[in-house]
């Protein structure tokens, strides 16, 4: 499938884009609101026009990635919807395209207008042709795989060149298997097949690209489920050197897109559901426990069970499960508890909606008690009018066009790649135990009759680190995708913490929090750096919100200042810069005892805190390193 | 299939790909005559009608299309029969 099926169709396009002008305030947000729809190459392409035409008038203000890609054939064709595929993920996207086949030189070249651009993002799209150009027939087994080292060689030097030159992330295409068998069913016995190998050189792309920490783009996967017909036309290749089909370029922008948000932290966290004919078949208030269509002995009983199984892997890799559903919550409740084929457990819900409201409400409950973004939401209900309720009041929440058939429910879920993840961090892992923790502790705070008496039954432990490798992805994720419990809101690549790990001025710390109910994971982070006249500036301070009020900050605070007091500081410095979304953090270093230094007009401020006159704060967490 | 029906709905086509609700189809009309009409632009026009008519267009046969004519010509003797 070549087309973005989970967006809903729009009936009146040309209308639509004929109402939008781009002098209009408006002109961005209803641009944004097309892009969100199932739209084909034409139509990504008429729609690029007019968001050039808008971004020539008035630039709108979003974050801007300059993608440079850089492959060996025509790519042009494909820029257009890897603009609009950005849209969806709320950002934008300046690309350059080295000249026809220059990427080698332009990469080599430090005055090449691939250095101009200076991007911030590169991906490489090689053709299979190119690749296997050096290959043919005659080759014994030992000259096929010295061309396949060869060419591996050189894909890693390219990736090398990338990151040293620009510091960025890189994604790599793996090849559409576009070249012909020659052999047949055993191709792999002909050393020098050209397809053999691709297949070689594609089998051998994942190590590399994990080793090299290069991100892959599986066009492969795509033409192996959709058909390489849906991706490929070889009449297009030999007329204009398109190797993707200008067809395919809807969804081709749209992975492109997802990596780039999956990089920063901007993937969906949490799963949605409706219950009734999404997780079971029939309405349990009417048709009863027995009465519900789920489990074996029906096709679509079946269906049922494995899309709730699907479900449970996402929860398992680090998705959050909600339900909400419009029931009696005893209802809706009763198959969680009592039914034989039921897959998912109550257990597996982090918050359990089921009520009478409209759906719009209910979901800005769910986020509001996860402490999430609407924005990081995917809500699935079988029900067109639902879906279209909270697409209309809530349009940052994703609502899939999932159907009325569950056999495609799960389907439509993966193509839309909303849950896009580049790492599985043991946090992802353990989620699912960590809200089950929370509805402990919550249980707890209502038995104890003093906050105090709360926080001590808690037995809490803040375990801490320096950065290291092994908890670098983790690191690099909490930094990415933070933002209301974060101070400064700077993101930083791997490779920028690995600076932090090798500068001997400063310091990364990673704390972990446990208590009688679990480990919460990693939950906050701090980094350091000694600045002028023994100033030990706090550059990033973040924390996850599910902690809150728990006294994390100020035991964090005890153990920055030893750290600091480590580095020689005299005093911390603390800044606060505004976003959109962490304004939860405003007064945090003037609630620790720091003084305020300065306040902009924009709400920037700068904190001080002397180290001399600080003692530490007293608090209910034991801390220790580990 | 009816020429009429077959121009309009090539006129839908184009009226997509080139954004211009006031477009007009004659079989006279060429590239050169459509500011915009590139070989890229061409690309989509083709993949357009493919996909509305379910038909594929063979290499000779786009490489004969020389205006509009030519292209309502292929398009109905592909979906004659």
């Amino acid at each position: 499938m070549t087309n973005l099926a989970w967006l809903p169709t729009i009936a009146d396009w040309r209308s639509s884009l004929g109402a939008i002008s781009v002098e209009q305030a408006a002109w961005f947000d209803k641009v944004t609101s097309l892009a969100n729809h199932n739209l084909d190459f034409i139509r990504i392409n008429a729609l690029d026009s007019l968001l050039k035409a808008g971004r020539d008038a008035s630039q709108p203000k979003l974050k801007e990635i300059r993608l440079a890609v850089l492959g060996s054939s025509t790519l042009a064709h494909l820029f257009p919807a890897i603009r609009i595929a950005a849209l969806r993920r709320e950002f934008l996207v300046s690309i350059y395209e080295a000249d026809y086949g220059q990427y080698w030189q332009e990469l080599s070249d430090t005055s090449s207008g691939l250095y101009r651009f200076n991007p911030s993002h590169v991906l490489f799209a090689f053709d299979s042709p190119h690749l296997a150009a050096g290959v043919n027939a005659t080759m014994t087994q030992q000259e096929a795989d010295a061309a396949l080292e060869d060419v591996q060689n050189r894909i890693r030097e390219c990736w090398r060149l990338a990151r040293a030159a620009f510091r960025c992330p890189v994604m790599h295409q793996t090849p559409l298997p576009v070249t012909t068998t020659v052999l047949g069913n055993n191709e792999h016995r002909l050393p020098g097949s050209k397809a053999g190998f691709i297949a070689r050189l594609t089998h051998a792309l994942r190590p590399m690209a994990d080793e090299a920490g290069v991100d892959l783009l599986a066009l492969d996967e795509r033409a192996a489920r959709d058909g390489l017909a849906a991706w490929h036309d070889p009449g297009l290749w030999h007329r204009a050197k398109q190797e993707v089909s200008p067809a395919a370029a809807p969804v081709y922008g749209d992975l492109v897109a997802r990596i780039i948000a999956a990089k920063q932290g901007k993937s969906y966290k949490c799963l949605v559901l409706d219950l009734d004919n999404t997780l079971w078949g029939g309405v349990i208030g009417d048709d009863g426990l027995e009465g519900i269509v789920l489990g074996q002995g029906s096709a679509l009983g079946e269906a049922f069970v494995a899309f709730q199984e699907y479900c449970r892997e996402l929860s398992r890799r680090g998705i959050i499960l909600a339900v909400c559903s419009k029931n009696d919550e005893a209802n809706a409740l009763e198959p969680f508890e009592k039914h034989p084929e039921m897959v998912l457990k109550r257990g597996d819900i982090a918050c359990f909606v089921a009520n009478w409201c409209d759906k719009a409400t209910n979901i800005r409950a769910i986020a509001q008690e996860l402490n999430i973004g609407l924005d990081s939401l995917v809500f699935v209900d079988d029900n067109p009018f639902e879906r279209s309720l909270v697409r209309q009041e809530l349009p940052m929440v994703a609502v899939p066009e999932v159907g009325d058939d569950p056999v495609s429910y799960a389907q439509t879920l993966a193509d839309a790649g909303y849950f896009e993840g580049l790492a599985v961090t043991q946090e992802d892992r353990e989620r699912g135990g960590q809200y089950q923790g929370n509805r402990l502790r919550e249980a707890l705070r209502s038995s104890a009759t003093d906050l105090p008496s709360y926080l001590r039954g808690l037995e809490m432990q803040l375990v801490w680190r320096r950065f290291d490798q092994v908890g670098l992805s983790r690191t690099v994720q909490l930094i990415n995708k933070t933002n209301q419990f974060n101070l400064t809101t700077r993101r930083y690549t791997e490779d920028d913490v690995l600076g932090v790990m090798r500068d001997n001025r400063a310091f990364g710390l990673q704390l972990r929090l446990l208590d009688r109910f679990g480990d919460n994971g990693i939950i906050s982070i701090v980094i350091g750096r000694m600045g002028e006249a023994d100033d030990l500036l706090i550059d990033t301070w973040l924390m996850s919100c599910r902690v809150l009020g728990r006294q994390v900050e100020p035991t964090t605070l005890n153990l920055v200042a030893k750290q600091a007091r480590q580095l020689g500081a005299r005093r911390l410095v603390g800044e606060y810069v505004p976003t959109k979304k962490n304004a939860m953090v405003r007064d945090h270093y003037a609630k620790l005892g720091f003084a305020v230094e300065h306040e902009a007009a924009d709400g920037a401020s700068r904190a001080v805190l002397d180290l001399a006159g600080f003692h530490a704060a007293e608090t209910f967490i034991d801390v220790r390193e580990g | 299939m009816q020429d009429t029906a077959i121009y309009d709905q090539l006129t839908d086509i184009f009226r997509d790909v080139f954004m211009r609700d006031d477009m007009t189809l004659k079989p006279e009309l060429t590239a050169r005559d459509v500011p915009g009409w590139d070989s890229f632009k061409q690309i989509e026009i083709i993949i357009a009608i493919e996909e509305k008519y379910g038909i594929k267009f063979h290499t000779r046969e786009l490489d004969n299309l020389h205006n509009v004519g030519d292209l309502a010509r292929t398009v109905r003797a592909k979906t004659a029969g």
